[in-house]
Formats: C-alpha cells, sequence, structure tokens
C-alpha cells in the first residue's frame, strides 16, 4: 500500500465517522466539529488517492486549498446560527419534536 | 454572453452589500432586468446554432474549466430569471422599512442567484461542488436572516443537511478524480463505460444520494417545510421554485451525462428515484392535506411536486421524458412562486397564519385569491396549464411502455393536490366572522403573484417551444 | 434504532470503499503533466498558485464569494442594533501587560510574515490566503489582548474593504472576458495581474477571516 492509499484509507474512515457523527450527535458544537472530520476525510480522499502513485499533482492540491476556504465559511455560517440559537433559546441542541 | 450570467448577480450583490444594510434594491433590480433579457438572447442562440461552449481562462478541459450552455441548462437559467424578477419586485414591496429581514436580502439575493447561475452553466464537477456550497449557504442565510428562534433552528436543520449533502457530493468527486484524473464532464462522459471499475460506482451513488438530501425528496425532505415554511414569503417562494430544482437539475446532468453508460446497465437503479418520488407524492399531499398552517400546506405540497420530477427516470431511454420533467420544473417553479407570494400576501392581510383564519379573503383580495387558485390549477394539472403538459406527456409516455403504475401515482397525485388546493379556496370563499380584520395591502403584492401564476397556465400554450429548447444538445 | 442503522451504514461504506479503492488502475488523464507543461505560460512559477489563480482561477473567484457570503449572512442574523452594553457590568479578568506588550510586539511581525508570504506565493508554498490567515491571526490576538474591540455592524470604509478584493478579482474577469475568455489573461500581463488579484485578495480575506472572528465575539446581549 502506497503512501497515497493510506492517506485515502484514512479518509474513508474520517468521512464515515464524520457523516455519522453529523447525523447522530445533540450537542450542536460536536455536530459542527463531526462535519470538520467529514470534510478533513474527503480532502484527505481527494490529495490521496489522487496521488497514490507518488507523484505530485497540484490540481487536487488547489482543489483542497478551494475545498478548505469552503469549510471555514461553512463552519463560522454554523457556529453564528448556533451562536444565536443559544442567544435566543438558552440550547445549544435542536429539539426533536418539531420535526414532524 | 452566458459568462454575464453569473458575473452581473455577483456584482450587484456585492454592490448592495457596499452600500449597505436594506440599501441596493435598484442595482438588484437592473441586474435582474439585465439577466432576464441575456437568459432569452442565450435560449434563442441555442435554439438557432446549438449548445455553446466557454472556457474559462482560455485553457479548456481538462486543464482548465469549462462553461457549457445546452438546452437543458438554457431553460434552467431562463426559468431562473422569470421567477426572480417577480419576487425580487414583491419582495421590495414586501419588507416593511424596519423588518430585520431586509437588511442583507439583497446581497444575499444575489449570491444566491449567481451560484444558481453558475451551477447550470458549469461543465466541472468540482467548480459545481463550488457553486453548490455558494447556493446552499445563501439560502441558508435567507432563511435565517432576521429570524427568530424558530427561524435560526430551521436554518441549522437545513445547513446540516445541505452540508451533508455537499460533503457526499465532494467525496463522490474526489473518488471520480481519483480513478480518471479529471473532473471536466465532457471529458468523463468518453471515459466512464459500462465497465466501470467499482469505486466508480460508489462515487455515483454518493453524488446521487447527497443530492436528493439537497432536493428533499422523500425521506430526504425533513428539512424542507421548516425551512420553508417558517422564512419570509418571497425567501420561501424562491427558495421552493428554483433552489430545490437545481439539485434536480444536477442529479438528471449526471443521470443523462457522465454516468450515463453505468444508468443504461443497471436497469433496477432506475426505478429507485421513482419509488422514492411516489412515496414523496403521496407522503407530501398527505401531509398537505392535514396541514393547519398555510405555508406549511404549500412546503409540503412541493416535497409532493418534486415526488413527480422522480418518475422521469425510468422513462429516460425514450425521447420525450427529459422535456415531461423539465416542463413539470417550470410549472411547478411557476405555481410555487405565484402561490407562496400568495400566502405571503394573505398571511400580511389577514394577520394571522392559519388555513382556518382565511374565511372572508374572497371579497377582500380577489386578485391574491385567483393567483393562488391559477397556480392551484396548475399544481392539480388541469389543461392549459403547464402543469397539465407535464403530466399528460409524463402519462403518455409511461402508457407507451407499459408502466401503469406512473401513470397511476400522476393521476392520483392530481386528485390528492385538489384536496388540499380547495381545502384553502373553501375556507376563502366563507363569510368573514364579523370581527375579522383585513388591512390593505400593497397593489404590488398582489400583481405580482398574479403574474407569474398566469405565466404558469399559459406557458401551457407555448410549450411546444421550450420542448424545442430542452431538446438542443 | 437509528443509531444502529446509521453506525451500520457508515461501517459499510468503510468496507465498500476500502475494497473498491484497493487496486485500481492508473488514472487515465495526467493533469499534472499538463500543468507543468503550461506552467510557464501561466504567469507565476510555483503550480499550485498557477491552478489556483489561472487555470482555476474561476473557482476561487467563487470561493471568495463563498467566504464574503458567510461573512453577509452573519452580518444578517444578528442584531444590527448594539446592545445596551453598558448596562451589564463587565467581570472580564484583567488581560495581563504581559500578553498585551507581547501582542503589539507580535503584530507588526505578523503584516511582516503576511506580506513575505503573499510575494513568496508565485514561486513557493505561500500566497494570498495564507497572508491573509496570518493579517487575521494578529487581528484575532489583538482582539484577545483586549487592544482590539469586536465588530459590531461594519461602517461604509470597512465594507470597501471586506468586498474590494473581491470586486478588484470581479473586475479583472470583467475586464478579460471583454478581451476573450473569463480569467484569460494575456501572456505578458498573466504574472502583473495575479499579483493585483492576490494584494486584493490579502487585504480583503484578512478582514473577512479577521471579521467571522470578531462579528462572533460581538456582545448580543443576555440569553432569554
Amino acid at each position: 500500500m502506497t503512501a497515497g492509499l493510506l492517506f485515502a484509507s484514512v479518509g474513508v474512515i474520517l468521512f464515515a465517522l464524520g457523516v455519522a457523527g453529523v447525523l447522530l450527535l445533540e450537542h450542536l458544537l460536536r455536530r459542527i466539529l463531526a462535519f470538520n472530520i467529514m470534510g478533513s476525510g474527503t480532502f484527505l480522499v481527494l490529495v490521496g488517492l489522487a496521488q497514490r502513485n507518488g507523484i505530485a499533482d497540484p490540481v487536487p492540491q488547489a482543489m483542497v486549498l478551494t475545498g478548505i476556504v469552503v469549510a471555514v465559511a461553512a463552519t463560522a455560517l454554523a457556529l453564528a446560527l448556533a451562536r444565536r440559537l443559544y442567544v435566543l433559546t438558552g440550547k445549544l441542541e435542536l429539539s426533536q419534536d418539531d420535526e414532524a | 454572453m452566458m459568462v454575464w450570467l453569473i458575473l452581473l448577480p455577483l456584482l450587484w450583490a456585492s454592490l448592495a452589500f457596499m452600500l449597505g444594510p436594506s440599501r441596493g434594491v435598484w442595482p438588484a433590480i437592473a441586474g435582474l432586468v439585465a439577466q432576464l433579457w441575456l437568459a432569452f438572447a442565450l435560449a434563442a442562440e441555442i435554439v438557432g446554432s446549438g449548445a455553446a461552449m466557454h472556457a474559462v481562462g482560455g485553457w479548456g478541459a481538462p486543464l482548465g474549466i469549462d462553461l457549457v450552455a445546452d438546452g437543458l441548462s438554457a431553460a434552467m437559467l431562463l426559468l431562473t430569471q422569470c421567477i426572480a424578477l417577480p419576487l425580487a419586485v414583491y419582495a421590495h414591496a414586501y419588507f416593511k422599512r424596519d423588518d430585520p429581514a431586509r437588511n442583507y436580502f439583497w446581497p444575499l439575493v444575489g449570491f444566491l442567484l449567481a451560484g444558481l447561475n453558475a451551477l447550470f452553466l458549469s461543465a466541472d464537477l468540482f467548480n459545481i461542488y463550488v457553486t453548490l456550497e455558494l447556493l446552499g449557504l445563501a439560502a441558508v442565510g435567507l432563511v435565517a436572516a432576521g429570524g427568530g428562534a424558530q427561524q435560526i433552528a430551521a436554518a441549522l436543520r437545513y445547513l446540516f443537511a445541505t452540508l451533508v449533502g455537499s460533503g457526499a457530493y465532494l467525496l463522490g468527486v474526489a473518488l471520480i478524480y481519483g480513478t480518471y484524473g479529471t473532473v471536466s464532464t465532457v471529458t468523463l462522459v468518453s471515459l466512464i463505460g459500462a465497465d466501470a471499475p467499482d469505486l466508480v460506482w460508489i462515487a455515483g451513488g454518493l453524488m446521487v444520494l447527497g443530492l436528493m438530501l439537497k432536493t428533499a425528496l422523500f425521506p430526504f425532505h425533513f428539512w424542507l417545510p421548516p425551512a420553508h415554511g417558517g422564512a419570509p414569503a418571497p425567501v420561501s417562494a424562491l427558495l421552493s421554485a428554483v433552489v430545490v430544482k437545481a439539485s434536480f437539475y444536477l442529479i438528471l446532468r449526471l443521470w443523462v451525462g457522465p454516468f450515463s453508460s453505468l444508468t443504461v446497465v443497471a436497469s433496477l437503479v432506475v426505478w429507485f428515484p421513482a419509488l422514492l418520488g411516489t412515496l414523496a407524492v403521496f407522503w407530501g399531499s398527505y401531509q398537505a392535506i392535514r396541514a393547519e398552517r398555510l405555508k406549511m400546506l404549500i412546503a409540503y405540497s412541493t416535497v409532493a411536486q418534486l415526488g413527480y420530477l422522480f418518475l422521469i427516470f425510468p422513462l429516460l431511454a425514450s425521447a420525450g421524458a427529459l422535456q415531461a420533467g423539465i416542463m413539470q420544473v417550470f410549472a411547478h417553479g411557476l405555481a410555487k412562486a405565484a402561490m407562496f407570494a400568495a400566502a405571503g400576501t394573505l398571511i400580511k392581510a389577514t394577520g394571522q397564519e392559519m388555513v382556518a383564519g382565511l374565511a372572508g379573503v374572497a371579497e377582500r383580495l380577489p386578485v391574491t385569491l385567483f393567483a393562488f387558485g391559477l397556480a392551484g390549477i396548475t399544481l392539480m394539472g388541469l389543461p392549459p396549464s403547464a402543469g397539465f403538459l407535464a403530466k399528460w406527456q409524463l402519462i403518455e409516455l409511461a402508457l407507451s411502455q407499459q408502466q401503469w403504475v406512473i401513470a397511476f401515482v400522476v393521476l392520483v397525485g392530481g386528485l390528492l393536490a385538489a384536496v388540499y388546493v380547495f381545502s384553502v379556496l373553501r375556507q376563502a370563499f366563507l363569510l368573514a366572522p364579523a370581527d375579522s380584520v383585513v388591512t390593505p395591502v400593497s397593489r404590488t403584492l398582489e400583481w405580482t403573484a398574479f403574474v407569474l401564476a398566469a405565466a404558469s397556465v399559459l406557458l401551457g400554450l407555448r410549450g411546444v417551444e421550450l420542448m424545442q429548447l430542452v431538446g438542443v444538445t | 434504532m437509528k443509531r444502529l442503522l446509521v453506525v451500520l451504514g457508515a461501517v459499510c461504506l468503510i468496507v465498500l470503499l476500502l475494497g473498491a479503492m484497493h487496486d485500481l488502475a492508473p488514472a487515465s488523464v495526467e493533469l499534472h503533466a499538463a500543468v507543468a507543461a503550461n506552467l510557464t505560460a501561466s504567469g507565476v512559477e510555483h503550480p499550485v498558485t498557477a491552478v489556483l489563480l489561472n487555470f482555476r482561477g474561476y473557482d476561487t473567484l467563487l470561493e471568495i464569494a463563498v467566504l464574503l457570503l458567510a461573512l453577509i449572512v452573519i452580518l444578517a442574523i444578528g442584531r444590527e442594533e448594539a446592545s445596551n452594553a453598558e448596562a451589564t457590568v463587565d467581570v472580564r479578568l484583567l488581560v495581563s501587560p504581559v500578553l498585551q506588550t507581547l501582542a503589539k510586539l507580535a503584530t507588526p511581525l505578523m503584516i511582516m510574515v503576511a506580506f513575505y508570504l503573499l510575494w513568496a506565493g508565485s514561486f513557493r508554498p505561500g500566497g494570498a490566503f495564507q497572508a491573509g490567515a496570518v493579517l487575521a491571526a494578529a487581528a484575532v490576538l489583538l482582539h484577545l489582548a483586549e487592544l482590539l474591540p469586536s465588530w459590531q455592524s461594519p461602517g461604509a470604509r470597512l465594507r470597501l474593504g471586506l468586498a474590494g478584493g473581491f470586486l478588484i478579482f470581479l473586475a479583472v474577469g470583467a475586464g478579460s472576458l471583454m478581451q476573450g475568455a473569463l480569467l484569460e489573461y494575456p501572456l505578458e500581463q498573466a504574472g502583473a495581474l495575479i499579483l493585483l488579484i492576490e494584494s486584493g485578495l490579502t487585504i480583503s480575506l484578512g478582514l473577512i477571516l479577521a471579521g467571522l472572528f470578531l462579528l462572533l465575539s460581538r456582545d448580543d446581549g443576555e440569553t432569554s
């Protein structure tokens, strides 16, 4: 197994962990962290799988840089919403009953 | 020409931001008029001379990013601008001077439209991811802007749904890049064959599932009713009419584009979206019939109407299915924009948001109620509306291929739509209780909804031109 | 039930993906070769910067839009008017003078580093994002040392600074579109145009990233 493939495999595991976290965790900060783990996993797959033969490829590297900035924007947005919810309700969880 | 459809909204959005809170309506309207003209000109050009291509940076795929405008994307661009301009006029009249949702409305709408237009034009899977995020974050922002705890909670739910959706999509893109070394859809069409490695199948599955979550297809619809039902009326209209259609468009694009050789091989896979679509039609209609709040009724009706779109997947092999799907996108887009706009006017005038509180609006707000009724005709699929045309085509195709189930679902869905539309209309024609107050509303609110509703019906008479446009490749 | 389904789904995904990734044929398109071949025409010497600002510069343009958008959303959901901050008693501990002095010393150095990173981006790892991030870090440091107040709502000059970098990028895009293709730089001006875009972006990105932090830390009143 090459280093790139190892990175990609770890990325897959991180992605699955992250998605499970976003779906299962209650606390909003934990869900936001889980989303970031999911994103990091995707980025590892993107750079790892594309460079599995050991040749550096600048295109996925640039894509990951773009992806990181987008993830930063999404995280900031999520934090702002979570903080606003806390200011308004005093809770950092989404209640289950208003889903139906 | 097509690139200006992306640059213009970006330009007026940042201009509106620099002008300051709650400013920027005139640059927005001017930009939207120009965009509408550009969309019509682009459609005319494509009908005349075939699909257009623009290589960004002059590099060309696979090194650079290509923008491609074919019939499908030109039709979606046209629909988006046709809905956005009346809704912008509506929104200008809708927000009160001190409404906190108005402060950054124009910059957010500008970025939303730029994301939509860029998505429809892009022929690069990674670039599409960036446009998806631009679109998703702008939509979440519009739901949350100036809202109370309920809107913020709805926006958070929406945000997590849209982020998981685009996360799954991006993992799919990463796997595709790893396998083939390119993300250009044009290059990938020839690379992905029926003998593609398993990884490509998984990638396709991840991308389609992620996009289904963003389209709010049953059972991924949980985030839509609170978000669309809780946002201000112009925002609900924009989100229900076009934003959810963007991810549907993308599924369709991938299905008939890069993944076409996979979907041909797997004859069972085509039934998966159709099955979910069927369930969406029944579940969404059932919830809409049960809903007590007017905007929740309309939001659940969106869940149901989105179901029809996924019924076309088993029929895509035959000509005309794509046209039927896009006709339904147009019919529902125009009708739902009109319906949410009319509902916003009704709620503003009566001061309360229950269906039961509508008694007596028929004599006080006849134009708005007429708009609601016209939009309802399109949702039910009565002639001569565009909804009728879409459903007629769908049934005809289904019968010619002996797919009785699909024809049955379309027919029953129309009847269910009639139930919830008439439950609103019946209430509106009741005599008003003596103590009810109907505050006068601006005429702009009434007539913009009417224009959209009339367009959804009259489009049925001009359906041939639209079908011709969609057919251009 | 839900927990079991999600865990099962996640495990299935991992197993399927690891199995499918194991023996994969080499990719049929090799973009790194195309990047290397066109590097001289891109106006910069570093391949990642060339991809970010030339070959796939359009991605970067939209990505700046996403970042600016996030800032606007944060402004849109917060309260516009400043809360009655005077009424609440400030119970924060006094910041130690050591931290304040160090922050004052570090800030000019960080600005220097930011400009070095901007300049270095054209031929080695660096560039506008890294430079902007360092600038933003300086602002956050000053804020934590209580030398820089959090933002309430940005004034006209600050809004210009926030959107300016994006507008320069957009203007270059519009100008190049009138000459031919979007973001197609003439060969001899490519380097200068990329430097112009990166300089504008450094300032705006620094302000936006700092703003994400300084707006989130604004006083939003009591919880109800």
